[in-house]
């Protein structure tokens, strides 16, 4: 391939408000190749849902995209793109499915009604192929009797019902980029198994790549093949998920792994990092987490160590990395 | 279904039993028609005769029981002026009424609507606040003067409508009304802006604060994810999800449109039912008034169950508790 599906670059996206703009992403940079998927991990309010709502083009006044930000589907330019442009690529090249799907789908239209505009939307074709079309989607999303399920309405389905009807929705098209906003955060841990292993399959079907956003790192292990880490708006390590779940070089992305309580080892205290998430409003000077760092110097609060490269392709953002993780597998 | 709507029917009764008496007892303790309906210059012996012949010689639970007792029968009484039963001149009076109240209902919600959805889709434009600004007048403005400055302005200054009058009819398909003529509407269109100005304002804002939160949820951003274009997602998303405050607040409104437009009946001199409910309450016509109130019941209870039957069309959610209740 000439180029990634997903490209990336300088990514800053920024809201306005009385104190002033806040930077929720802050220059940020990644790629995802075809068919890969990037799993793109942090704690709340780092900044990862904006990101993937900004892929989309789906941010909203006073939400405003940075100067220098590029993100190039197939090697087409989106930020400053024409709405009505942007409009035909949405659902089409580039989907999303969200959080909580007892609220994605409409309460008062009919499950079909949302189908069949979907496919209509993108596709010049009649209402009877494109009600085929909704059909067969339900069917591989493995809802049972998909016709009778057609002339329901969303409060009918279960949770996990609901989001394999956006997850079909998603991929009506064979996107080639499909963004997931932490789908399976609001489901039970057995239907999350079920949709993580069905999108998966579904998405090698189509060669969709993905962007799945989420705060759960036993996601990201079974799942994602290349990981970003996010930390106050920032990406401060970016590698292969072997290389960064085992063998993390950034303090942050150290912590955050040994937070997980399956590793811990039963009746010790929980390893936690100490402190809270930064309010982007107040964040610290120089690198936002030194505060809660434990490898902290005084070079730290200076100026946001640049991203650096290391072997087997990780990149971090640290003065102080876990060198002795360096190695690659 | 049925059950409930039996119980709507018998909550209904009552209210009108109750209703009934009260004003029955009240309209006696107002004062003595005989007062307003003899001419001055009557003796005692005329005074008694009139009294006789409309039964206001006896004792007060007997009249009461005369009339509950006719009005068993579907008979509401006479009225003491027009000497034509009530419920007969009331009905008379209905077309004309029905005619500005839905006039004024269409006017609310066929223009009010666009705008609310338009301010609340862009609540920090020029336009948008100025649709708000507006619908601040509209609530605010005494109706009675609004009226009158409607007059001022396009029946004296400007010439364009008539001031007053309700217009020549016609009659379609076996109903006589003044919408099928060009006079009828000439003279329809001020008091139904009167009428309209403060429900539209009302329906502006419902909408706007219906769109700002409904644009917010997450099925409008999936559906925007979905590629929809704006004008589907605006008219179909959007819309059908606001409807459903602004059918219920419309439901009520448009009950007291059609009981209560008096004061703009009354200010374009338009003859429906509220001109003669006021001219009736003035001449202590009893029947008119008791027949007039509990006409006004069973419409509120009507346009009730329609709230109920259109909410179930737009939410498929009361549908199913419905089916389970």
């Amino acid at each position: 391939m000439s180029h990634p599906v997903l490209e990336v670059k300088n990514l800053s996206v920024s809201f306005g408000s009385r104190e002033g703009a806040l930077t929720a992403v802050n220059d940020i940079s990644f790629h995802v190749d075809r068919g890969e998927v990037l799993g793109l991990v942090g704690e709340s309010g780092s900044g990862k849902s904006v990101t993937g709502l900004a892929i989309l083009g789906l941010i909203d006044a006073p939400g405003r995209i940075g100067a220098n930000s590029s993100i190039r589907l197939d090697g087409q330019e989106l930020v400053g793109m024409p709405e009505h442009e942007l409009r035909r690529l949405r659902g089409r090249k580039l989907a999303m499915i969200f959080q909580d799907p007892m609220t994605t789908l409409n309460p008062v239209l009919r499950i079909d009604t949302q189908m069949i505009e979907a496919v209509t939307a993108h596709e010049n074709v009649s209402e009877r192929a494109a009600r085929a079309r909704a059909r067969e989607a339900l069917q591989r999303v493995g809802i049972p009797s998909p016709d009778e399920r057609l002339l329901a309405y969303p409060h009918q389905f279960s949770g996990g019902m609901r989001q394999r009807v956006a997850i079909a929705i998603a991929l009506l098209h064979r996107p080639a980029l499909l963004v997931a906003d932490e789908p399976t955060t609001a489901l039970d841990v057995t239907i999350q198994a079920q949709i993580i292993s069905e999108v998966q399959e579904l998405a090698s079907q189509t060669g969709t790549a993905m962007v799945w956003v989420t705060h759960d790192l036993s996601v990201v292990a079974g799942l994602a093949d290349r990981v970003a880490v996010m930390y106050a708006g920032r990406i401060v390590e970016q590698g292969s998920v072997v290389d960064v779940l085992e063998r993390p070089l950034h303090p942050y992305a150290h912590g955050l792994i040994g937070s997980v309580p399956s590793r811990n080892k039963r009746g010790s205290p929980l390893a936690q990092i100490p402190g809270m998430t930064p309010s982007l409003g107040r964040l610290p000077p120089g690198c936002a987490f030194h505060p809660r760092c434990p490898r902290a110097t005084d070079i730290c609060r200076g100026e946001w160590p640049e991203a650096t490269a290391y072997p087997g392709g990780r990149t971090a953002r640290c003065y102080h990395p876990h060198l002795e993780n360096e190695v690659a597998a | 279904m049925l059950v409930y709507l039996i119980r709507r029917i018998a909550q209904a009764m009552l209210v009108i039993a109750v209703m009934a008496t009260l004003v029955f007892f009240a309209v006696y303790a107002i004062g003595n028609p005989i007062d307003v309906l003899a001419s001055p210059q009557a003796d005692q012996i005329e005074l008694a005769a009139i009294s006789q012949r409309l039964g206001l010689d006896r004792p007060l639970w007997e009249q009461f029981g005369i009339f509950v007792w006719n009005a068993l029968r579907g008979d509401l009484g006479t009225s003491f002026v027009y000497a034509e039963p009530a419920a007969k001149l009331i009905l008379q009076r209905l077309p004309a009424t029905f005619e500005l109240a839905f006039t004024a209902l269409a006017i609310a919600v066929f223009v009010g609507i666009p705008l609310g959805v338009y301010a609340g889709l862009n609540p920090d434009s020029l336009g948008g606040r100025s649709i708000m600004g507006g619908s601040i007048l509209g609530f605010s403005l005494p109706n009675f003067w609004q009226g009158l400055m409607l007059i001022l302005i396009f029946a004296v200054i400007l010439g364009w409508f008539p001031a007053g009058g309700r217009g020549q009819t016609a009659t379609v398909l076996g109903i006589e009304s003044a919408l099928f003529t060009l006079d009828g509407l000439k003279h329809l269109i001020l008091p139904a802006m009167n009428l309209a100005l403060f429900k539209m304002a009302l329906v502006i804002r419902l909408a706007r604060a219906g769109t700002r939160e409904v644009a917010l949820q997450d099925y409008v951003r999936f559906a925007r994810a979905k590629g929809l274009s704006r004008s589907r997602i605006v008219g179909v998303h959007i819309l059908k999800n606001i409807l459903i405050p602004v059918v219920t607040i419309l439901g009520l409104e448009l009950g007291s449109m059609i009981a209560f437009a008096v004061v703009t009946e009354t200010v374009f001199a338009y003859p429906g039912m509220g001109k003669l409910l006021i001219d009736s309450i003035g001449r202590l016509d009893r029947p008119i008034v008791v027949a007039y109130l509990m006409m006004t019941v069973v419409i509120f209870v009507v346009i009730n169950l329609v709230v109920d039957i259109i909410y179930a069309a737009i939410d498929p959610r009361v549908r199913l508790s419905e089916v389970k209740g």
